[in-house]
């Protein structure tokens, strides 16, 4: 049985399109990341998926069960952790812990060893108010309300947005290990550095989907020569390469502009001479091999 | 594959049992937030006494010690009489004695004295003789009401007072009116406050705080976490009204308590029937809530639609504070749909006229009709979804 099921589902808001004709297949035991900017769509999928909206077309099925159907069962199965903190405030650690446990009929203790590893670390904290904590720890805490019932599938929305980078290479660590467990993961992130991280995943704009396949795989398709150029003045480099008859794309990325050609069998001596030609100082250019962020530039150009 | 989960779910979930559980673990969280938020408990504890209190001892419509000044161009037996009957009344205070009209102009303008009584020259002489003499009462009308009320006492002493010599010399027959106050015979104003409190508090406890409750959890997100729960939408909206269930009914306890024991208002019906009647007002309430809640997303919203929607009407439009009778026909229409109108004349009826069943069945039933429609249209707005 696949764990989610989704065919050409849409959810339109009065006028706006968020969702737009999306299918894809999650299989037992996967991460399956839904990669893509604010405004993508990847909320309002995943409030489809645990049953708070209905789609307007187009079906999905949870463990083979209809997200409209039968949403009741739905209900008792999933974990959820919705992008904002949500978690009671004015309770203690250990109070939400229980009253996460209590509503989905378990006790903390029956599933302590599916928590353990992540409550360890909020354990020195357990009376201090979810409110006071610091932001990667409320973000531990949610997931360990999310894990307490021992669901079929999780799905985690947003979960390391606004968390500093040591907590979120925490977090996917913790992700790895429930997966080992045999927990089927989805999770919505807008940072594409956290693809890789996925088993699978699915690019994501403007609510529909580019391209849904292994980070691996995602990248193999990417054919072009990729380079990354710098100068002493990033902004005029964008301005030349943008001017630049056989530009394919050319985009910020990080200190660098990553740049493809129209033509194939490009060298870098070749467009750093066409540079030097424009007076261009400190000119710096390397071959690079492309990553999610880059595959996901190019998919939204082709479409 | 889908019939296999089910299966197992039906077998392992112990319904009843769990269900018990989900909910009392859901009740408690509810009193914890309600223990451990200041602003509810001051809202909930320390605004019923503060009004109560208030109500009881700052505001008052009787009046007491209000200074006048006496112009009296006779200064005979009769009129020094009537003076010291006005005097030794304990409504009023000689401030000044006045000796000529143009000294009344400025008297006033001082702002001291609320009140001049005039006595026309000869005034016994007039009065034996012809059977008649003016008094002219000039009161201070910047407060409208107090003046009416000055000038409502005033007349009533010199009324006491004419009646006494007429019968001592029998002259001309008369017409004594005798009245009476039932029911508050020293009108108290705090007899006609404590059942409009009893109505603002109860409203405002149910109403108000649980619209809030429930909205807070929208705001804050965490109505997704328990919409995606085996929690079940009615558990939810019944977890969050018993609690202010319960507080609504200490704080209808406390008013009744301090209002008999500090204001000696008392409870002539039947107690039982009172509690009864909160009960309902209280049912109302609630289901006015969880409707305000459906329809607004976050506290903001809910809190104005309380207050504005609900806290006003029922002060104003109930005849908490002013007689409905004398509103204008429109007003008097539009009162017949606040919840409060109907518990304010239960509550009247029982705590100080006494009645029972029978003289308020009519309120009682508006009141049943009211929570019968505000719960079957909050079930209908109330979505198992977010949208």
């Amino acid at each position: 049985m696949k764990i989610v099921e989704v065919k050409n589902i849409v959810k339109t808001f009065d006028k706006t399109t968020a969702v737009d004709d999306v299918s894809f297949e999650v299989e037992q035991g996967e991460i399956f990341g839904l990669i893509g900017p604010d405004g993508a769509g990847k909320t309002t999928l995943f409030r489809m998926l645990t049953t708070l909206l209905k789609p307007v077309k187009g079906n999905a099925k949870v463990l083979g069960l209809d997200v409209v159907k039968n949403y009741k069962q739905i209900r008792k199965k999933v974990g959820y952790m919705p992008g904002r903190f949500s978690l009671y405030q004015d309770l203690s650690v250990e109070e939400n812990l229980k009253f996460f446990a209590t509503i989905f009929g378990t006790t903390v203790e029956e599933n302590y060893n599916l928590i353990k590893d992540i409550y360890i670390l909020l354990e020195p904290f357990k009376k201090r108010k979810a409110g006071k904590l610091s932001g990667g720890m409320k973000q531990k805490l949610a997931l360990c309300c999310a894990l307490i019932h021992k669901p079929d599938v999780l799905f985690l929305d947003e979960p390391t947005t606004g968390v500093d980078p040591v907590s979120r290479n925490e977090f996917w660590d913790m992700l790895r290990k429930l997966k080992e467990q045999g927990i089927t993961i989805l999770v919505s992130t807008p940072y594409m550095d956290e693809a890789s991280l996925c088993d699978r995943v699915a690019l994501m704009q403007k609510g529909k989907t580019l391209s849904i396949d292994t980070p691996d795989n995602i990248i193999r398709q990417f054919k072009k020569s990729l380079f990354a150029i710098h100068s002493e003045n990033q902004y005029e480099l964008f301005q030349t390469l943008m001017k630049y008859e056989h530009r394919n794309t050319v985009f910020p990325f990080g200190e660098f502009l990553h740049y493809t050609d129209k033509r194939e069998n490009i060298s870098e001596d070749e467009i750093k001479n066409y540079l030097e030609t424009l007076n261009l100082k400190g000119l710096k250019i390397k071959s690079v091999k492309p990553n999610i962020e880059d595959c996901f530039m190019a998919l939204m150009e082709e479409k | 594959m889908p019939h296999e989960i089910k299966e197992i779910s039906e077998i392992s979930d112990f319904r009843g049992i769990n269900d018990m559980k989900r909910f009392i673990g859901f009740l408690i969280k509810e009193f914890y937030h309600i223990f451990r938020d200041f602003r509810t408990l001051l809202i909930l504890f320390g605004m019923p006494v503060a009004q109560i209190l208030l109500f009881g001892f700052a505001i008052t419509n009787e009046i007491k010690d209000v200074k006048i000044a006496i112009l009296d161009e006779s200064k005979d037996n009769v009129t020094r009489e009537i003076s010291d009957k006005l005097l030794s009344s304990g409504y009023f205070l000689l401030y000044d004695n006045l000796q000529s009209v143009k000294d009344i102009e400025p008297e006033f303008r001082k702002g001291i004295i609320k009140e001049v009584i005039i006595f026309e020259p000869n005034f016994s002489d007039n009065l034996f003789k012809t059977g008649s003499a003016n008094i002219q009462l000039i009161a201070d009308a910047s407060e409208p009401n107090l003046a009416n009320m000055i000038v409502a006492y005033t007349t009533s002493i010199i009324t006491n007072y004419r009646s006494e010599i007429t019968k001592s010399e029998d002259v001309l027959p008369s017409i004594n009116t005798e009245i009476k106050m039932r029911f508050n015979p020293n009108l108290k104003s705090v007899f006609m406050f404590v059942p409009g409190l009893m109505a603002v508090i109860l409203l405002l406890v149910s109403a108000l705080m649980t619209s809030i409750s429930i909205t807070k959890e929208k705001e804050m997100g965490t109505m997704e976490v328990l919409l995606v729960s085996p929690l079940k939408p009615f558990q939810i909206i019944i977890g969050k009204v018993i609690p202010y269930l319960l507080l609504a009914f200490v704080n209808a306890f406390v008013i009744l308590g301090l209002a008999q024991f500090i204001f000696g208002v008392p409870i002539v019906g039947n107690t039982i029937l009172l509690v009864l009647e909160s009960a309902l007002f209280v049912i109302v309430a609630l289901s006015l809530g969880i409707l305000i809640s459906t329809i607004s997303n976050n506290q903001q919203t809910a809190m104005m639609i309380s207050l504005g929607g609900l806290m006003l009407p029922t002060i104003i439009l109930s005849g908490y504070i002013f007689p409905i009778e004398n509103m204008p026909i429109v007003l008097q229409i539009i009162s017949n749909a606040v919840p409060a109108r109907w518990f304010i004349a239960i509550v009247k009826g029982i705590m100080l006229k006494g009645s029972s069943f029978g003289y308020i069945m009519k309120e009682t039933f508006v009141l049943i009709g009211m929570a019968v429609f505000f719960i079957f249209l909050s079930i209908i707005k109330f979505k198992t979804r977010l949208e």
